[in-house]
């Protein structure tokens, strides 16, 4: 292609940081035509990765040897690099500090906590001493509210997050360009069997040995003698339903994708765990690390996949790490790769990483951020088991949905199905968090009400009474003190009109102001918003202001008028955008301001 | 070209030539066509191609020797297609079996199995499009040049059907329609041959005038009739010989020693000012009405938007009134009157209504019935059984390097080109505030450069067996040691065609612009500067 | 072969070839659908949202230039909820976008009862590059009385086409004929996102830094009069422009021998725009410079 270059000439250490990915430039004279371009292009993102970790912004020199390099016109890295919040595409200091204000967060001290922040590291977004602090998006720490998380660039580039952050920690991070040593809290679940969260907190997350004496590895043997049409048989006998949020059968898609003539079938593990409330897969990656593995290399076997991607999110360093070490361990020893269990069967596993936008958990959006483009969702149909990652068929699933297929090929689809209610079956796990005694991850049956979840955390905290509970997160939706006996499935949530999401709990006491984290929640899908489609694009932007008349109580003429205008704008919102962001953006606030109709004066 | 599986783009830098074309290239690719670019420079189109061959400048027929043998030996050649359509064939495998890959290699510089690969994925594709330009043509061995590239058609069948042909890409407007329009030496409108009889007769009877019986003289051949003498009023339509041709010196001696130099144009050119008598013209394509032929052989209404500035004319006026005072009353034709008059002595136009012209927006000839869709490709023919028409020839091309040959004295190869923003001589394209405007420049290799001791946009002196020029020097990592690449689009600034050769293709009459034998020097510094510099050094 | 898909739009029974779309479908009918980021030269990209429908049975409405037709869809065009979202997609647009040179669109708008002060006086515009600089993920809470814009000064680097994004609407349609859907050559991408996604060289560099070869194939696709001739800018900045006086004529293009027409637009016997229509075949609706820009010298005072 004949590429317009970025005329920076790259300085020695982005040429260091582009070569740490693809390698030193051996033949820089070769060919150059579509076919090559397009064969590189995935490899785009972790060079902006790199590129972000060791320069401590995308810089035009780095960029323009990337682009060099992968055959990317310059313009088109640069709109990538621009959609993802944790790259820079303006010089700023090695050291950045991200404070969570989100839902969970904003209930449990981080305005408090950004405050201080602003005293003694200067405003939010303002470089000071090689270091700033910015103000993040969920960080999924939510049971361990507030936290924080550092990047640091450099030769050595560090990312870490932690919870219960103070002011002191972060002070010293900026300082550091490191987080504190913490233990991790395995969560504790008082008097349920577990099945996903057995290991974690029991098994040693970086030892392959101790997995398998914990029965890893166990459900791959069988599921090789069992063969790919049972696995599937299996899947689908046992009901199982995506965790993600949109409650798909997991057994129908598989068999979809085993069924396609269109090679290569392409494995996806959606982590791009984002909703913000949520952490429970954060919990699974860190604390079974072994687990997802084997459960991919389950699936891909049974639904013929040759590779997989697990794309995990850029604020989550300590999953990442131990998937890559458990990725490893598993090539080492002959669970991944070529071969697998000396029975022919291949199976590559590719970790990547995102970069901070939520919308990359959209499936869809997800397959463009591999392949390198901006994370923007495509329409639907084609659906994914189609036309999925590099435009071949592609089985994704969320990383709890792909947890629970251990014990499923183990135990059988009918054991599965024993747990839970006939339709929905299973255990699923909760994300608690927000005005509640005991903040944490919860597996209970499918079925249980959101009254004995609540008890099982301790109730509202402080012994106070509650106001509201934010289901399935920001794209979900509000409920009340009458809600509370809803048993804990998807039907009986959207019955009642809610949703269960991603098994987001935030809990309201009733000193809780609502209308501050309405409009956080708007302020969250206008930040997150791809951009590409004007409802959503501008949409979110007028549903933030309409929001901040009304706290104001400065309402465009009456507020019957800003109910009808609030009324058009959530219904092109859900009918007219691309995806499910737009379509959900005003879904909380719409049930909130529809439970607590006293909001519209600016209560 | 948008459906076709393999499309070799020989001697075209299309990318900058043919913008517009290059469009339908670079859909052929993303529909999953695989590029092969054959040009010694890596262009703006080689940077497109799956494979680039970057032959020495001049050994095309060489590279296109080696390839067709590859072809055969490798069972490759459409045999049902050799039987049906071709004669000679076998004559031409004995001619071409001296040319081995390695031998080819060892001829053209490019590496062997860059020449098998293209024979290969020319031979076995189910469709492919071999497209030239003045790569090709702008030798003193053109037509060789041309018959070479036909062959490797011909071997493979990739001719007369969809997705699969042999394209010239021309370079101007209407360069097909003067042709069409039978501005041609020995052609009358159609294709139709001067010296035939039957033919002239029919013209004859509609102007009742005789046309003369004898073909006449091409652009090269004039010349050659000004140096004898015999040629000795010139009559100059739209063209700029002054600074379009090779050795402009020399030719500017000749169109000012004639009786009377009549130039008809839109611009006061370098060719106008040599002029006894200058007739402004209009500009044809936006001031007049009337039809030009593109590449695609497609006949397309030219419109009226403005009116001629100043005391210009329509051509036609022009033509029509200087025959009036010449003693032949034509009258006052409109543009639809000469198009039905063409359409009555020209088969292939007879089925082009001016109505059908404007609703269909052109029609590819031959159309011969107003029921005709036209023709979308062809030679068709040579596919049907039996064959219609006559059988195509392979004809034997022995390979002959340029005539201006490198030496010691001149070790460098200049070759010329056009980009993208500007237009042959300039006089157009001159006129637009064009960002992408650059002092013209010498393009060369880095290796020459360092070893000449050159530094980007120093002043070098290039010099030829003709001349010598000042210009800035550009370098250019897509140049191999000892190619230099110039443009003549700017002959204000850098007079390139004093430069080349006025070595000529006997049958075409296409001049050697792509092969000219240069050195090139570094202005040596003199003066206070270089006091101070050698003070320093 | 191709087989033929049967559906219903608004009642009709309408047969279409496999492959087609809603819209297609609708267009055979002689139903006017609007768009906004759709043409025919272009892959239908469908973030305008203006032609969505309603397809019975979808959660959601479809946008209609994008949806293919299937055997026994049922589709309406011209519903509440159709009708609702149009006019809400006109109103986010006119609300935030200067639409005062989209023909098109302010159509739409009356057709549709757009109601854009719904949301409030425009807010003020972004100082010069201001939008471009912005970091994602970041904004500050608005106080909600006034609404957001993508005002800001114009981009002009160039004597031959200036860049107004404050009238640009985001339809990408600009980003696909630079890109892969003609022109190939990538000197613009959208950048950003969210309200902030933008059209823009790398690093906000200006034209002449960029890729851009001036083929203008973005000002032929242009809905908003975003990207504009710098001579049709300049005329109308002056008070000049006078759409009363000017002739559109079809010719072809002087220069290489590919055959490309042009759609002139003369005002005073001086071409001051230079268009290609998108349904030739020898062009797509598409020129390189030399077609685009270079033809004015016959009506620049000669040479």
């Amino acid at each position: 292609m004949d590429l317009h270059p970025i005329s920076t000439p790259p300085t020695p250490e982005e040429v260091a940081a582009v070569n740490a990915v693809l390698g030193v430039d051996c033949a820089p004279d070769e060919p150059s035509g579509l076919r090559d371009a397009e064969a590189r292009r995935h490899l785009l993102l972790p060079v902006l990765h790199a590129l972000q970790a060791r320069v401590g912004w995308v810089s035009p020199g780095g960029l323009g040897e990337a682009c060099r390099r992968l055959l990317v016109p310059p313009a088109e890295a640069y709109g990538v690099a621009s959609f993802y919040s944790l790259f820079a595409t303006s010089p700023r200091p090695q050291t950045v500090v991200h404070v969570c204000e989100d839902v969970a967060c904003a209930l449990g001290g981080a305005e408090a906590l950004c405050a201080a922040a602003e005293a003694r590291l200067g405003p939010a977004g303002t470089p000071r001493d090689g270091a700033m602090w910015v103000r993040s998006p969920c960080l999924g720490l939510c049971e361990r509210a507030p936290a924080a998380m550092v990047t640091k660039a450099g030769e050595t580039p560090l990312t870490a997050s932690w919870g219960n952050a103070t002011v002191d920690e972060l002070v010293a991070a900026a300082r550091a360009g490191a987080g504190p040593e913490r233990a991790e809290a395995a969560p504790a679940i008082p008097g349920v069997s577990l099945r996903l969260l057995r290991r974690v907190g029991v098994v040693d997350p970086g030892s392959l040995g101790a997995y398998r004496a914990a029965g890893g590895y166990e459900a791959l043997r069988r599921a090789m003698e069992m063969g790919p049409n049972a696995v599937i048989r299996e899947v689908t006998e046992s009901k199982l339903m995506g965790r993600g949020g949109a409650a798909f059968p997991t057994g129908r898609k598989w068999q979809a994708v085993a069924s396609q003539p269109v090679r290569p079938h392409w494995l996806v593990c959606n982590a791009d765990e984002s909703e913000p409330g949520t952490f429970k897969d954060r919990v699974l990656m860190e604390g079974d690390p072994f687990r997802l593995v084997e459960a991919m290399t389950i699936a891909a076997f049974a639904a013929a996949c040759e590779r997989g991607i697990l794309y995990v999110r850029g604020e989550y360093p300590l999953a990442t790490a131990r998937l890559k070490h458990a990725i490893s361990q598993a090539e080492a020893h002959g669970f991944l790769g070529a071969d697998i269990l000396g029975r022919g069967f291949s199976f590559h596993l590719e970790l990547r990483q995102g970069a901070g936008a939520y919308i990359c958990g959209e499936e869809t959006a997800l397959f463009a951020s591999i392949e390198g483009f901006r994370g923007e969702p495509r329409s639907k149909p084609p659906f994914p088991v189609e036309v999925g990652l590099f435009g071949k068929p592609t089985l994704i699933n969320n990383v709890e949905t792909l947890c629970n297929v251990p014990d499923i090929v183990l135990n059988g689809g009918a054991a599965f199905a024993k747990v839970g209610t006939a339709q929905s079956t299973g255990t699923r796990l909760f994300c608690l968090s927000g005005h509640v005694s005991r903040p944490g991850i919860y597996e209970v049956a499918s079925g249980t009400t959101l009254r004995a979840l609540i008890e099982l955390a301790g109730g509202v905290a402080n012994g106070r009474a509650l106001r509201a509970i934010l289901l399935g997160g920001a794209a979900g939706t509000f409920v009340g003190p009458d809600d509370l006996d809803v048993p804990l499935t998807f039907e009986d949530t959207r019955r009642i009109g809610a949703t269960l999401g991603s098994g987001v709990v935030v809990l309201f006491d009733d000193t809780a102001s609502l209308l501050p984290h309405l409009q956080r929640i708007a302020g969250f899908f206008r930040d997150e918003s791809c951009g590409q489609c004007v409802p959503c694009r501008v949409g979110t932007v007028r549903q933030e202001e309409l929001l901040a008349r009304i706290s104001n109580r400065r309402p465009h003429g009456d507020v019957s008028r800003e109910q009808a205008l609030f009324a058009d704008l959530s219904q092109c919102m859900k009918d007219a955008s691309i995806c499910g962001l737009g379509q959900t953006a005003s879904s909380a606030i719409e049930s909130a301001m529809k439970r607590f109709p006293d909001l519209w004066e600016g209560a | 070209m948008e459906e076709t599986d393999v499309i070799v783009l020989w001697g075209s830098n299309a990318r900058d030539a043919h913008p517009i074309f290059f469009h339908h290239v670079l859909k052929g690719i993303r529909n999953g066509a695989k590029l092969f670019v054959i040009d010694p420079r890596r262009t703006s189109t080689a940077d497109w191609a799956d494979s680039h061959l970057r032959l020495r400048v001049g050994t095309d027929i060489e590279l296109a020797l080696a390839v067709a043998r590859e072809i055969i030996h490798a069972g490759l050649t459409h045999d049902a297609f050799l039987a049906n359509a071709t004669e000679g064939y076998e004559a031409f495998k004995a001619h071409v079996e001296p040319w081995t890959l390695e031998r080819g290699e060892a001829t053209t510089g490019v590496p062997a199995a860059l020449i098998r690969g293209l024979a290969h994925a020319y031979a076995r594709a189910d469709r492919a499009q071999l497209c030239w330009t003045l790569g090709i043509t702008e030798h003193h061995n053109a037509v060789d040049n041309v018959l070479s590239l036909i062959h490797l058609g011909l071997l493979t069948g990739h001719v007369g059907r969809p997705g699969s042909g042999i394209n010239p890409l021309r370079g101007q407007n209407n360069v097909q329609g003067g042709g069409d329009m039978g501005a041609l030496p020995h052609k009358l409108p159609g294709f139709q041959d001067v010296e035939d009889d039957v033919v002239r007769a029919r013209y004859d009877a509609l102007w009742g005038r005789p046309v003369p019986p004898k073909k006449g003289w091409h652009l090269t051949e004039m010349f050659e009739a000004m140096r004898r003498n015999e040629l000795r009023a010139l009559y100059v339509i739209g063209e700029n010989p002054a600074q379009s041709e090779a050795d402009a010196g020399h030719i500017k001696g000749l169109l000012t020693s004639r009786d009377i130099l009549i130039v008809q144009d839109m611009f006061m050119t370098r060719t106008a000012e040599l002029a006894d008598v200058v007739f402004p013209g209009s500009a044809a394509w936006v001031e007049t009405d009337g039809t030009v032929t593109n590449s695609e052989r497609r006949v397309q209404r030219c419109r009226k938007a403005l009116d001629p500035p100043g005391e210009a004319r329509d051509d036609v006026w022009i033509l029509a009134e200087l025959s009036k005072r010449l003693g032949h009353d034509m009258g006052n034709p409109t543009p639809e009157q000469l198009w039905d008059e063409l359409r009555l002595l020209s088969p292939m136009h007879g089925g082009m209504s001016w109505a059908r012209l404007e609703a269909m927006d052109g029609i590819q000839w031959p159309c011969p019935t107003e029921d005709h869709p036209g023709t979308r490709f062809l030679h068709e023919r040579l596919w049907a059984q039996p064959r219609g028409g006559r059988a195509a020839p392979f004809t034997l091309v022995d390979p002959d390097p340029p005539v201006d040959q490198l030496t010691d004295e001149y070790p460098i190869r200049l070759t010329t080109g056009r980009r993208l923003d500007e237009y042959n001589t300039g006089v157009q394209t001159s006129q637009y505030k064009n960002p992408l405007r650059k002092r013209e420049t010498i393009d060369l290799a880095p290796a020459d450069c360092a070893r000449l001791g050159i530094e980007e946009g120093a002043t070098v002196t290039v010099t030829s067996r003709r001349a010598a020029v000042r210009v800035t020097a550009r370098i250019d990592p897509g140049l191999h040691a000892g190619l230099a690449f110039m443009t003549y689009h700017d002959a204000d600034d850098v007079d390139t065609n004093l430069l080349t050769i006025e070595a000529t293709d006997p049958k075409a009459g296409t001049a050697e612009f792509k092969a000219t034998a240069i050195r090139v020097e570094r202005d040596r510094p003199h003066g206070p500067a270089s006091d101070l510099h050698a003070a320093h050094a | 072969m191709i087989r033929a898909v049967t559906l219903t739009v608004d009642g009709q029974s309408i047969e279409v070839p496999e492959g087609a779309t809603l819209l297609d479908a609708a267009t055979a009918l002689g139903i006017d659908t609007p768009t906004l980021c759709w043409a025919a030269n272009l892959t239908p990209v469908n973030v305008c949202r203006m032609c969505v429908v309603e397809l019975e049975g979808a959660r959601t409405l479809v946008p209609s230039c994008a949806r293919k037709a299937e055997e026994g869809m049922v589709i309406h065009t011209d519903t509440p909820r159709v009708r609702t979202s149009r006019r809400m997609v006109l109103e986010l647009l006119q609300s935030s976008v200067d639409t005062s040179t989209a023909p098109d669109l302010l159509a739409y708008a009356k057709r549709y009862g757009a109601e854009p002060a719904r949301f409030g006086p425009h807010g003020p515009p972004a100082n010069a590059n201001e939008r471009d600089a912005h970091h994602p993920g970041h904004h500050h809470v608005p106080a909600g009385a006034e609404a957001a814009t993508v005002h800001q000064p114009r981009k002009v680097d160039n004597e031959l086409y200036i860049r107004d994004y404050g009238k640009c609407i985001t339809c990408y349609k600009c980003v696909e004929a630079c890109g892969t859907d003609a022109q190939n050559t990538f000197a613009i991408a959208v950048a950003g996102r969210g309200f902030e996604a933008r059209i823009s060289t790398e690093y906000n560099v200006g034209l002449p830094d960029s890729a851009c070869v001036y083929c203008g194939n973005c000002i032929n696709v242009c809905p908003t009069g975003a990207l504009m001739f710098k001579s049709e800018a300049d005329l109308r900045d002056a008070g000049k422009w006078d759409e009363a006086k000017q002739t559109t004529t079809r010719t072809i293009c002087p220069y290489c021998g590919v055959g490309c027409t042009l759609e002139l637009t003369v005002q005073d016997n001086r071409i001051v725009r230079v268009m290609s229509p998108p349904e030739v075949s020898v062009t797509n609706g598409n020129l390189c410079i030399k077609g685009r820009f270079g033809v004015t010298y016959v009506s620049e005072g000669g040479g």
